[in-house]
Protein backbone atom coordinates (compact mmCIF):
# COMPACT_ATOMS: atom_id res chain seq x y z
CA UNK A 1 0.00 0.00 0.00
CA UNK A 2 1.12 3.15 -0.77
CA UNK A 3 1.80 5.81 2.32
CA UNK A 4 0.53 9.18 2.08
CA UNK A 5 2.88 11.75 3.36
CA UNK A 6 4.56 15.38 3.49
CA UNK A 7 7.84 15.76 2.36
CA UNK A 8 10.46 18.14 1.32
CA UNK A 9 11.77 17.25 -2.13
CA UNK A 10 15.34 16.90 -0.11
CA UNK A 11 13.61 14.64 2.18
CA UNK A 12 11.67 12.46 -0.51
CA UNK A 13 15.31 11.74 -2.53
CA UNK A 14 16.64 10.63 0.84
CA UNK A 15 13.85 8.50 1.35
CA UNK A 16 13.92 7.08 -2.42
CA UNK A 17 17.90 6.35 -1.31
CA UNK A 18 17.03 4.67 2.09
CA UNK A 19 14.14 2.51 0.29
CA UNK A 20 17.08 1.56 -2.44
CA UNK A 21 19.62 0.90 0.05
CA UNK A 22 23.00 1.44 -2.34
CA UNK A 23 25.90 0.33 -1.59
CA UNK A 24 27.92 3.00 -1.37
CA UNK A 25 27.72 7.13 -1.45
CA UNK A 26 29.94 9.64 -1.70
CA UNK A 27 28.76 12.47 0.72
CA UNK A 28 29.64 16.21 0.23
CA UNK A 29 27.60 18.62 1.27
CA UNK A 30 26.99 21.91 -0.97
CA UNK A 31 23.60 24.14 -0.17
CA UNK A 32 20.62 23.27 -1.20
CA UNK A 33 21.31 19.33 -1.67
CA UNK A 34 23.09 19.30 2.09
CA UNK A 35 19.91 17.86 3.42
CA UNK A 36 19.86 14.10 1.36
CA UNK A 37 23.37 13.27 2.58
CA UNK A 38 22.16 14.77 6.14
CA UNK A 39 19.02 12.37 6.25
CA UNK A 40 21.08 9.81 4.75
CA UNK A 41 23.53 9.69 7.23
CA UNK A 42 20.84 9.13 9.85
CA UNK A 43 19.93 5.85 7.97
CA UNK A 44 23.12 4.98 8.04
CA UNK A 45 23.92 5.56 11.85
CA UNK A 46 20.19 3.99 12.35
CA UNK A 47 21.41 1.10 11.08
CA UNK A 48 18.18 1.61 8.56
CA UNK A 49 20.78 0.74 5.13
CA UNK A 50 23.91 -1.09 4.71
CA UNK A 51 25.29 1.42 2.68
CA UNK A 52 29.16 2.46 3.20
CA UNK A 53 29.01 6.39 3.39
CA UNK A 54 32.24 7.86 2.10
CA UNK A 55 32.44 11.59 3.73
CA UNK A 56 35.08 13.16 1.45
CA UNK A 57 36.83 16.45 1.25
CA UNK A 58 35.17 17.87 -1.79
CA UNK A 59 32.63 16.71 -4.88
CA UNK A 60 35.68 15.73 -7.09
CA UNK A 61 36.36 12.80 -4.10
CA UNK A 62 32.66 12.29 -3.99
CA UNK A 63 32.45 11.72 -7.74
CA UNK A 64 35.66 9.80 -7.81
CA UNK A 65 34.22 7.63 -5.05
CA UNK A 66 31.35 6.72 -6.94
CA UNK A 67 33.24 6.02 -10.18
CA UNK A 68 35.94 3.89 -7.95
CA UNK A 69 32.90 2.08 -6.41
CA UNK A 70 31.06 1.33 -10.00
CA UNK A 71 33.68 0.32 -11.60
CA UNK A 72 33.92 -2.21 -8.92
CA UNK A 73 30.80 -3.44 -9.38
CA UNK A 74 29.24 -1.72 -6.83
CA UNK A 75 25.92 0.33 -6.81
CA UNK A 76 26.80 4.61 -5.97
CA UNK A 77 24.85 7.54 -5.48
CA UNK A 78 25.78 11.13 -4.92
CA UNK A 79 23.80 14.42 -4.39
CA UNK A 80 25.42 17.60 -5.29
CA UNK A 81 24.50 22.21 -6.41
CA UNK A 82 25.89 24.56 -8.60
CA UNK A 83 29.80 24.81 -7.74
CA UNK A 84 29.75 21.21 -6.24
CA UNK A 85 28.95 19.78 -9.73
CA UNK A 86 31.46 22.34 -11.62
CA UNK A 87 33.83 20.61 -9.54
CA UNK A 88 33.02 17.02 -10.86
CA UNK A 89 33.42 18.48 -14.28
CA UNK A 90 36.00 16.43 -15.25
CA UNK A 91 34.56 13.07 -13.63
CA UNK A 92 31.53 13.00 -14.91
CA UNK A 93 32.83 12.40 -17.99
CA UNK A 94 35.29 9.43 -16.60
CA UNK A 95 31.43 7.91 -15.24
CA UNK A 96 29.97 8.12 -18.22
CA UNK A 97 32.47 7.10 -20.94
CA UNK A 98 33.49 4.58 -18.72
CA UNK A 99 29.74 3.79 -18.75
CA UNK A 100 29.18 3.68 -15.33
CA UNK A 101 25.81 4.20 -13.94
CA UNK A 102 26.20 6.38 -10.95
CA UNK A 103 22.78 8.12 -9.72
CA UNK A 104 23.68 11.55 -8.85
CA UNK A 105 21.14 13.88 -7.39
CA UNK A 106 21.20 17.24 -8.88
CA UNK A 107 19.57 20.13 -6.55
CA UNK A 108 19.69 22.59 -9.46
CA UNK A 109 21.10 25.79 -8.18
CA UNK A 110 22.97 28.97 -9.73
CA UNK A 111 26.66 29.07 -10.72
CA UNK A 112 28.75 31.50 -8.89
CA UNK A 113 29.06 34.60 -9.83
CA UNK A 114 27.68 36.46 -7.90
CA UNK A 115 27.75 34.23 -5.75
CA UNK A 116 23.79 32.92 -5.21
CA UNK A 117 22.64 30.26 -3.74
CA UNK A 118 19.40 30.01 -5.30
CA UNK A 119 17.46 28.01 -8.15
CA UNK A 120 18.72 27.86 -11.65
CA UNK A 121 19.43 25.37 -14.38
CA UNK A 122 23.13 26.74 -14.86
CA UNK A 123 24.83 23.89 -13.24
CA UNK A 124 23.26 20.93 -14.81
CA UNK A 125 22.68 22.71 -17.69
CA UNK A 126 26.40 23.27 -18.40
CA UNK A 127 27.39 19.55 -17.87
CA UNK A 128 24.70 18.89 -20.64
CA UNK A 129 27.67 17.47 -22.80
CA UNK A 130 28.92 15.24 -20.38
CA UNK A 131 27.29 11.78 -21.14
CA UNK A 132 25.08 11.82 -18.55
CA UNK A 133 20.77 11.43 -18.95
CA UNK A 134 19.11 13.91 -17.26
CA UNK A 135 15.79 14.02 -15.83
CA UNK A 136 14.12 17.01 -14.38
CA UNK A 137 10.92 17.32 -11.78
CA UNK A 138 8.73 19.67 -11.23
CA UNK A 139 7.67 19.03 -7.63
CA UNK A 140 8.90 16.79 -4.60
CA UNK A 141 6.64 14.05 -6.02
CA UNK A 142 8.45 13.86 -9.32
CA UNK A 143 12.10 14.06 -8.06
CA UNK A 144 10.81 10.72 -5.76
CA UNK A 145 9.20 8.78 -8.68
CA UNK A 146 12.75 10.47 -11.37
CA UNK A 147 15.42 8.93 -8.53
CA UNK A 148 13.24 5.21 -8.26
CA UNK A 149 13.32 4.87 -12.15
CA UNK A 150 17.44 6.27 -12.67
CA UNK A 151 18.69 3.27 -11.84
CA UNK A 152 16.25 0.34 -14.28
CA UNK A 153 17.06 3.29 -16.90
CA UNK A 154 20.76 4.03 -15.85
CA UNK A 155 22.22 0.72 -15.55
CA UNK A 156 20.08 -1.10 -18.11
CA UNK A 157 22.56 -3.14 -20.31
CA UNK A 158 21.92 -1.54 -23.21
CA UNK A 159 22.47 1.44 -21.52
CA UNK A 160 25.02 1.86 -19.37
CA UNK A 161 25.28 5.79 -18.31
CA UNK A 162 24.76 7.64 -15.04
CA UNK A 163 22.03 9.24 -14.18
CA UNK A 164 21.07 12.86 -13.35
CA UNK A 165 18.08 13.12 -11.28
CA UNK A 166 17.50 17.28 -11.21
CA UNK A 167 15.30 18.86 -8.94
CA UNK A 168 15.09 22.80 -8.46
CA UNK A 169 16.62 24.27 -5.75
CA UNK A 170 14.91 25.70 -2.38
CA UNK A 171 11.55 25.89 -5.04
CA UNK A 172 11.17 21.98 -4.60
CA UNK A 173 14.18 20.69 -2.09
CA UNK A 174 13.27 22.98 0.69
CA UNK A 175 9.30 23.36 -0.16
CA UNK A 176 7.21 20.49 2.52
CA UNK A 177 3.93 19.64 0.21
CA UNK A 178 2.10 15.79 -0.02
CA UNK A 179 3.45 12.88 -1.87
CA UNK A 180 2.80 9.53 -2.29
CA UNK A 181 5.44 6.72 -1.43
CA UNK A 182 5.83 3.21 -2.24
CA UNK A 183 6.05 0.42 -0.42
CA UNK A 184 9.69 -0.81 0.51
CA UNK A 185 9.32 -4.12 -1.26
CA UNK A 186 8.15 -2.99 -3.94
CA UNK A 187 11.28 -0.28 -4.21
CA UNK A 188 13.12 -3.19 -3.99
CA UNK A 189 11.40 -5.12 -6.55
CA UNK A 190 11.24 -2.07 -9.33
CA UNK A 191 14.67 -0.90 -8.93
CA UNK A 192 16.12 -4.72 -8.41
CA UNK A 193 19.50 -5.50 -7.52
CA UNK A 194 22.67 -4.61 -9.49
CA UNK A 195 24.75 -6.94 -11.39
CA UNK A 196 26.97 -5.60 -13.78
CA UNK A 197 28.00 -8.16 -16.35
CA UNK A 198 31.54 -6.81 -16.28
CA UNK A 199 33.70 -5.04 -13.30
CA UNK A 200 36.86 -4.04 -12.36
CA UNK A 201 36.94 -7.10 -9.21
CA UNK A 202 35.26 -10.15 -10.97
CA UNK A 203 37.48 -12.39 -10.08
CA UNK A 204 36.70 -15.02 -12.80
CA UNK A 205 37.14 -11.93 -15.87
CA UNK A 206 38.81 -8.69 -14.61
CA UNK A 207 38.03 -5.48 -16.01
CA UNK A 208 40.39 -2.83 -17.07
CA UNK A 209 38.59 0.41 -16.25
CA UNK A 210 39.66 3.62 -17.56
CA UNK A 211 42.63 2.99 -19.70
CA UNK A 212 43.93 5.43 -22.42
CA UNK A 213 41.98 5.57 -25.80
CA UNK A 214 44.55 5.66 -28.71
CA UNK A 215 42.96 7.95 -32.02
CA UNK A 216 42.26 4.63 -33.85
CA UNK A 217 39.86 3.73 -30.76
CA UNK A 218 38.50 6.69 -28.97
CA UNK A 219 36.30 7.79 -31.44
CA UNK A 220 34.94 4.03 -31.25
CA UNK A 221 34.50 4.65 -27.43
CA UNK A 222 32.81 8.08 -28.44
CA UNK A 223 30.50 6.06 -30.46
CA UNK A 224 29.65 3.72 -28.03
CA UNK A 225 28.08 6.72 -25.49
CA UNK A 226 25.62 7.96 -28.89
CA UNK A 227 24.70 4.13 -29.03
CA UNK A 228 24.38 4.21 -24.84
CA UNK A 229 22.32 7.02 -25.71
CA UNK A 230 19.84 6.14 -28.45
CA UNK A 231 19.19 3.17 -26.64
CA UNK A 232 18.43 5.20 -23.35
CA UNK A 233 15.07 6.24 -24.85
CA UNK A 234 13.13 3.51 -25.29
CA UNK A 235 14.73 1.96 -22.00
CA UNK A 236 13.25 5.34 -20.28
CA UNK A 237 9.26 5.06 -21.70
CA UNK A 238 9.89 1.50 -20.96
CA UNK A 239 10.56 2.05 -17.35
CA UNK A 240 7.83 5.53 -17.12
CA UNK A 241 5.27 2.59 -18.27
CA UNK A 242 6.13 0.19 -16.04
CA UNK A 243 6.27 2.48 -12.65
CA UNK A 244 3.13 3.76 -14.14
CA UNK A 245 1.98 0.24 -13.68
CA UNK A 246 2.94 0.29 -10.14
CA UNK A 247 2.08 3.38 -9.17
CA UNK A 248 -0.48 5.19 -11.25
CA UNK A 249 2.20 7.87 -12.39
CA UNK A 250 3.25 7.00 -15.63
CA UNK A 251 6.17 8.85 -17.52
CA UNK A 252 7.43 9.84 -20.88
CA UNK A 253 10.08 12.40 -22.25
CA UNK A 254 7.71 15.05 -21.66
CA UNK A 255 4.41 16.11 -20.51
CA UNK A 256 1.76 18.01 -22.46
CA UNK A 257 -1.20 20.30 -20.44
CA UNK A 258 -4.14 21.34 -23.00
CA UNK A 259 -1.64 21.34 -25.46
CA UNK A 260 -3.55 19.28 -28.44
CA UNK A 261 -6.00 22.40 -29.77
CA UNK A 262 -3.38 24.97 -28.71
CA UNK A 263 -2.84 28.03 -30.68
CA UNK A 264 0.20 28.96 -28.43
CA UNK A 265 2.08 27.32 -25.55
CA UNK A 266 5.25 27.76 -23.35
CA UNK A 267 7.81 24.76 -23.06
CA UNK A 268 9.90 24.62 -19.82
CA UNK A 269 11.72 22.59 -17.04
CA UNK A 270 11.41 21.77 -13.58
CA UNK A 271 8.99 23.58 -10.56
CA UNK A 272 8.12 26.74 -13.04
CA UNK A 273 5.57 24.23 -15.23
CA UNK A 274 3.24 23.97 -12.24
CA UNK A 275 2.47 28.08 -12.24
CA UNK A 276 2.34 27.64 -16.09
CA UNK A 277 -0.09 25.21 -15.28
CA UNK A 278 -2.35 27.25 -13.52
CA UNK A 279 -1.70 30.31 -15.65
CA UNK A 280 -2.91 27.65 -18.70
CA UNK A 281 -6.01 26.92 -16.47
CA UNK A 282 -6.78 30.91 -15.95
CA UNK A 283 -6.47 31.71 -19.38
CA UNK A 284 -8.12 28.64 -20.81
CA UNK A 285 -11.01 29.77 -18.27
CA UNK A 286 -11.13 32.95 -20.24
CA UNK A 287 -11.75 31.29 -23.42
CA UNK A 288 -7.88 31.60 -24.53
CA UNK A 289 -6.05 28.55 -26.89
CA UNK A 290 -3.05 28.11 -24.83
CA UNK A 291 -1.26 25.37 -23.48
CA UNK A 292 1.99 24.06 -22.08
CA UNK A 293 5.13 21.36 -22.42
CA UNK A 294 6.31 20.42 -19.57
CA UNK A 295 10.47 19.10 -20.57
CA UNK A 296 11.15 15.92 -18.52
CA UNK A 297 14.11 14.40 -20.28
CA UNK A 298 17.27 16.54 -21.65
CA UNK A 299 19.19 14.09 -22.31
CA UNK A 300 18.28 12.22 -24.15
CA UNK A 301 16.91 14.94 -26.08
CA UNK A 302 13.90 13.73 -27.50
CA UNK A 303 13.70 16.46 -30.68
CA UNK A 304 11.72 14.18 -33.04
CA UNK A 305 8.97 13.55 -30.35
CA UNK A 306 8.93 17.54 -29.58
CA UNK A 307 8.71 18.37 -33.34
CA UNK A 308 5.84 15.78 -33.02
CA UNK A 309 3.71 17.57 -30.21
CA UNK A 310 4.58 21.36 -31.05
CA UNK A 311 4.35 21.04 -35.07
CA UNK A 312 0.86 22.38 -34.83
CA UNK A 313 1.31 25.76 -32.67
CA UNK A 314 1.01 28.92 -33.97
CA UNK A 315 3.98 30.61 -31.59
CA UNK A 316 6.08 29.14 -28.92
CA UNK A 317 7.89 30.52 -26.13
CA UNK A 318 10.68 28.32 -24.82
CA UNK A 319 12.11 29.28 -21.24
CA UNK A 320 15.40 28.60 -20.65
CA UNK A 321 16.57 29.69 -16.73
CA UNK A 322 20.00 29.14 -18.02
CA UNK A 323 21.83 31.89 -20.13
CA UNK A 324 24.51 30.71 -22.35
CA UNK A 325 26.09 33.83 -23.60
CA UNK A 326 25.62 32.65 -27.14
CA UNK A 327 23.56 36.01 -27.63
CA UNK A 328 20.98 33.82 -29.99
CA UNK A 329 19.34 32.19 -26.73
CA UNK A 330 19.39 29.78 -24.07
CA UNK A 331 20.72 25.96 -24.32
CA UNK A 332 17.22 24.49 -24.25
CA UNK A 333 15.52 27.04 -26.94
CA UNK A 334 18.48 26.25 -29.11
CA UNK A 335 17.90 22.61 -29.30
CA UNK A 336 13.96 22.74 -29.57
CA UNK A 337 14.49 25.58 -32.74
CA UNK A 338 16.73 22.67 -34.12
CA UNK A 339 14.69 20.24 -33.58
CA UNK A 340 11.57 21.91 -34.94
CA UNK A 341 13.75 23.24 -38.43
CA UNK A 342 13.12 20.34 -40.22
CA UNK A 343 9.60 20.67 -39.93
CA UNK A 344 7.59 21.83 -43.28
CA UNK A 345 5.32 24.56 -41.23
CA UNK A 346 6.65 25.22 -37.33
CA UNK A 347 5.85 27.57 -35.14
CA UNK A 348 6.96 31.06 -35.00
CA UNK A 349 9.14 31.20 -31.59
CA UNK A 350 10.71 33.25 -29.13
CA UNK A 351 13.11 32.24 -26.33
CA UNK A 352 13.01 33.36 -22.88
CA UNK A 353 15.94 33.55 -20.21
CA UNK A 354 14.14 33.82 -16.76
CA UNK A 355 14.71 33.22 -13.11
CA UNK A 356 18.37 33.24 -13.20
CA UNK A 357 19.60 33.04 -9.67
CA UNK A 358 16.15 32.26 -8.12
CA UNK A 359 14.21 35.47 -9.47
CA UNK A 360 10.59 34.73 -8.81
CA UNK A 361 8.18 33.26 -11.67
CA UNK A 362 4.95 34.00 -10.68
CA UNK A 363 1.19 33.61 -12.58
CA UNK A 364 1.17 37.13 -14.16
CA UNK A 365 5.44 36.59 -15.55
CA UNK A 366 3.42 33.65 -17.38
CA UNK A 367 0.73 35.85 -18.57
CA UNK A 368 3.41 38.67 -19.95
CA UNK A 369 4.44 35.06 -22.16
CA UNK A 370 1.11 34.86 -23.44
CA UNK A 371 0.44 38.14 -24.22
CA UNK A 372 3.44 38.34 -26.38
CA UNK A 373 2.62 34.96 -28.19
CA UNK A 374 -0.87 36.35 -28.80
CA UNK A 375 0.68 39.87 -30.63
CA UNK A 376 2.81 37.58 -32.61
CA UNK A 377 -0.22 35.25 -33.82
CA UNK A 378 -1.71 38.57 -34.25
CA UNK A 379 0.35 40.54 -35.94
CA UNK A 380 2.56 37.62 -37.75
CA UNK A 381 5.57 39.73 -36.58
CA UNK A 382 8.15 37.58 -34.00
CA UNK A 383 9.97 40.16 -32.81
CA UNK A 384 13.02 39.61 -30.93
CA UNK A 385 13.27 35.99 -30.67
CA UNK A 386 15.55 35.89 -27.59
CA UNK A 387 14.40 37.75 -24.71
CA UNK A 388 15.12 38.67 -20.61
CA UNK A 389 11.75 38.01 -18.57
CA UNK A 390 11.50 40.49 -15.03
CA UNK A 391 15.19 42.19 -15.22
CA UNK A 392 15.78 45.49 -14.65
CA UNK A 393 15.65 47.99 -17.06
CA UNK B 1 -10.30 25.71 -8.28
CA UNK B 2 -11.05 27.57 -5.51
CA UNK B 3 -8.65 29.98 -3.97
CA UNK B 4 -5.80 28.52 -1.15
CA UNK B 5 -5.49 30.37 1.86
CA UNK B 6 -2.21 31.64 1.96
CA UNK B 7 0.08 32.06 4.81
CA UNK B 8 2.94 34.73 5.00
CA UNK B 9 5.78 34.42 7.78
CA UNK B 10 8.15 37.30 8.64
CA UNK B 11 10.79 36.27 11.16
CA UNK B 12 14.86 36.10 11.82
CA UNK B 13 17.19 33.94 11.10
CA UNK B 14 17.03 31.44 13.87
CA UNK B 15 14.18 32.32 15.87
CA UNK B 16 11.88 29.57 14.00
CA UNK B 17 9.36 31.21 11.24
CA UNK B 18 10.52 28.61 8.88
CA UNK B 19 9.84 25.64 11.78
CA UNK B 20 6.62 27.26 12.40
CA UNK B 21 5.66 27.58 8.70
CA UNK B 22 6.53 23.70 8.47
CA UNK B 23 4.95 22.81 11.60
CA UNK B 24 1.61 24.48 9.99
CA UNK B 25 2.06 22.45 7.08
CA UNK B 26 1.98 19.37 9.28
CA UNK B 27 -1.25 20.38 11.28
CA UNK B 28 -2.84 21.01 7.78
CA UNK B 29 -1.83 18.33 6.28
CA UNK B 30 -2.65 15.67 9.14
CA UNK B 31 -6.66 17.48 8.85
CA UNK B 32 -6.01 16.27 5.31
CA UNK B 33 -5.30 19.23 3.47
CA UNK B 34 -3.02 20.08 0.65
CA UNK B 35 -0.29 21.92 1.83
CA UNK B 36 2.90 23.77 0.68
CA UNK B 37 5.56 25.05 3.06
CA UNK B 38 8.92 26.86 2.15
CA UNK B 39 11.18 28.83 3.13
CA UNK B 40 12.99 32.32 0.80
CA UNK B 41 16.84 32.57 2.40
CA UNK B 42 18.93 35.41 1.66
CA UNK B 43 22.63 35.35 2.56
CA UNK B 44 21.95 32.44 5.60
CA UNK B 45 22.83 34.36 8.54
CA UNK B 46 21.67 34.24 12.14
CA UNK B 47 19.21 37.32 12.46
CA UNK B 48 18.88 38.37 8.63
CA UNK B 49 15.03 38.78 7.84
CA UNK B 50 13.43 35.98 6.63
CA UNK B 51 10.51 34.79 4.85
CA UNK B 52 8.76 31.85 4.77
CA UNK B 53 5.48 30.83 3.55
CA UNK B 54 1.89 28.61 3.26
CA UNK B 55 -0.59 27.74 0.69
CA UNK B 56 -2.99 25.37 2.30
CA UNK B 57 -6.20 24.11 0.23
CA UNK B 58 -8.42 21.04 -0.77
CA UNK B 59 -6.92 20.27 -3.79
CA UNK B 60 -3.10 19.97 -4.96
CA UNK B 61 -1.75 24.34 -5.46
CA UNK B 62 1.03 23.84 -8.56
CA UNK B 63 2.06 27.26 -7.74
CA UNK B 64 5.15 27.22 -6.95
CA UNK B 65 5.91 31.24 -6.64
CA UNK B 66 6.49 33.46 -3.50
CA UNK B 67 3.08 34.63 -1.71
CA UNK B 68 2.64 38.37 -2.94
CA UNK B 69 -0.88 38.58 -1.69
CA UNK B 70 -1.64 36.62 1.39
CA UNK B 71 -4.67 36.45 3.12
CA UNK B 72 -2.45 35.96 6.86
CA UNK B 73 0.65 37.26 8.05
CA UNK B 74 2.65 36.40 10.95
CA UNK B 75 5.37 38.35 12.22
CA UNK B 76 7.34 36.59 14.59
CA UNK B 77 9.56 39.57 15.58
CA UNK B 78 8.30 43.23 16.53
CA UNK B 79 11.73 44.95 15.39
CA UNK B 80 10.80 43.78 11.45
CA UNK B 81 8.02 46.56 11.46
CA UNK B 82 10.66 48.80 10.93
CA UNK B 83 12.31 47.79 8.28
CA UNK B 84 9.67 44.97 6.06
CA UNK B 85 7.05 46.19 5.02
CA UNK B 86 4.92 43.41 6.26
CA UNK B 87 1.37 44.14 4.74
CA UNK B 88 2.64 44.18 1.38
CA UNK B 89 0.06 42.99 -0.77
CA UNK B 90 -2.06 41.68 2.55
CA UNK B 91 -6.08 40.93 1.87
CA UNK B 92 -8.14 43.54 3.96
CA UNK B 93 -10.42 40.40 4.21
CA UNK B 94 -7.58 38.83 6.03
CA UNK B 95 -5.47 39.07 9.67
CA UNK B 96 -1.79 40.31 9.96
CA UNK B 97 -1.03 38.29 13.34
CA UNK B 98 2.37 40.15 15.78
CA UNK B 99 4.39 38.85 18.30
CA UNK B 100 4.30 41.91 20.11
CA UNK B 101 3.47 43.11 24.03
CA UNK B 102 1.26 45.57 22.80
CA UNK B 103 -2.28 45.70 21.81
CA UNK B 104 -3.89 45.94 18.53
CA UNK B 105 -4.66 49.53 18.73
CA UNK B 106 -1.36 50.21 19.88
CA UNK B 107 0.17 48.76 16.85
CA UNK B 108 -2.21 49.52 14.43
CA UNK B 109 -1.06 52.99 13.56
CA UNK B 110 2.72 51.04 12.64
CA UNK B 111 0.87 48.99 9.70
CA UNK B 112 0.93 51.90 7.07
CA UNK B 113 -2.60 52.34 6.91
CA UNK B 114 -3.39 48.31 7.20
CA UNK B 115 -7.82 47.95 7.09
CA UNK B 116 -7.94 44.62 8.14
CA UNK B 117 -7.93 42.60 11.48
CA UNK B 118 -5.07 43.40 13.61
CA UNK B 119 -4.08 41.01 16.15
CA UNK B 120 -1.22 40.70 18.90
CA UNK B 121 0.29 38.04 21.09
CA UNK B 122 3.03 38.11 23.64
CA UNK B 123 4.59 34.99 22.43
CA UNK B 124 8.13 35.82 24.20
CA UNK B 125 6.25 36.06 27.70
CA UNK B 126 4.12 33.05 27.36
CA UNK B 127 7.31 31.24 26.14
CA UNK B 128 9.04 32.25 28.74
CA UNK B 129 6.26 30.69 31.03
CA UNK B 130 5.89 27.70 29.70
CA UNK B 131 8.86 26.36 28.49
CA UNK B 132 11.68 29.13 30.26
CA UNK B 133 13.21 30.35 27.14
CA UNK B 134 12.65 32.58 24.36
CA UNK B 135 11.07 30.13 21.96
CA UNK B 136 8.09 32.26 20.15
CA UNK B 137 7.27 30.06 17.16
CA UNK B 138 5.17 27.73 19.04
CA UNK B 139 2.82 30.19 20.36
CA UNK B 140 2.76 32.42 16.76
CA UNK B 141 1.87 29.08 15.43
CA UNK B 142 -0.93 29.03 17.68
CA UNK B 143 -2.55 31.96 17.54
CA UNK B 144 -2.11 31.66 13.44
CA UNK B 145 -4.14 28.89 13.91
CA UNK B 146 -6.70 30.34 15.68
CA UNK B 147 -6.93 33.50 13.71
CA UNK B 148 -7.21 31.79 10.41
CA UNK B 149 -8.90 29.05 11.06
CA UNK B 150 -6.83 26.66 8.23
CA UNK B 151 -6.75 24.10 10.78
CA UNK B 152 -10.07 23.29 13.57
CA UNK B 153 -8.32 24.36 16.49
CA UNK B 154 -9.23 20.87 18.55
CA UNK B 155 -7.96 18.75 16.35
CA UNK B 156 -4.77 20.60 15.78
CA UNK B 157 -4.10 20.86 19.61
CA UNK B 158 -4.51 17.25 19.56
CA UNK B 159 -1.93 16.50 16.41
CA UNK B 160 0.45 18.86 17.85
CA UNK B 161 0.76 16.87 20.71
CA UNK B 162 1.39 13.95 18.77
CA UNK B 163 3.77 15.73 16.48
CA UNK B 164 5.47 17.41 20.03
CA UNK B 165 5.63 13.62 20.97
CA UNK B 166 7.41 12.35 18.22
CA UNK B 167 9.92 15.38 17.68
CA UNK B 168 10.92 15.60 21.36
CA UNK B 169 10.92 11.71 22.17
CA UNK B 170 14.39 12.57 23.54
CA UNK B 171 13.59 15.14 25.77
CA UNK B 172 9.65 14.35 26.77
CA UNK B 173 10.02 16.63 29.58
CA UNK B 174 9.51 19.71 27.08
CA UNK B 175 6.33 18.22 25.52
CA UNK B 176 3.86 19.27 28.37
CA UNK B 177 5.71 23.22 28.14
CA UNK B 178 5.03 23.26 24.45
CA UNK B 179 1.22 22.28 24.99
CA UNK B 180 1.03 24.71 27.81
CA UNK B 181 2.42 27.18 25.24
CA UNK B 182 0.05 26.32 22.67
CA UNK B 183 -3.12 26.70 24.79
CA UNK B 184 -2.28 29.64 26.12
CA UNK B 185 -1.57 31.21 22.96
CA UNK B 186 -4.59 30.08 21.84
CA UNK B 187 -6.14 31.88 24.87
CA UNK B 188 -4.52 35.56 24.63
CA UNK B 189 -4.52 36.18 21.54
CA UNK B 190 -6.13 39.50 21.11
CA UNK B 191 -8.04 40.49 17.70
CA UNK B 192 -8.72 43.73 17.11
Amino acid sequence: MAKRDRLSGNEAVAYAMKQIDPDVMGAFPITPSTEIPQYFAQYVANGEVNTEYVTVESEHSSMSTCIGAEAAGARAVTATSSCGLALMWELLYVASSSRLPVTLACVNRALSGPININNDHSDSMGARDAGWIQIYAENNQEAYDNYLQAMPIGENPAVRLPVMVCQDGFITSHAVENIELCDDADVKNFVGTYEPEHYLLKHDNPLAVGPYGVSPYYMDAKMGQVEAMKNAKEVILAVGKKFGEMTGRSYGFFETYQLEDAESAVLLIGSSAGTARATVDKLRAQGKKVGMLKLRVFRPFPAEELAAALEHLKALAILDKAESFSNAGGPLGAEVRGALYDLDHHPKTINYVYGLGGRDFRVQDCETIFNALDEIIRTGNTGARYRHLGQRE
Amino acid sequence: MKKPVEIRWHGRGGQGAKTACLLLADAAFSSGKYVQGFPEYGPERMGAPITAYNRISDERCTVHSNIYNPDYVVVVDETLLESVNVTAGLSNEGAIIINTEKTPEEIRPMLNGYSGKVCTIDARRISEETLGKNFPNTPMLAAAVKVSGVVEPNRFVSDMKASFQHKFSTKPQVIEGNMNALAKSMREVQIG
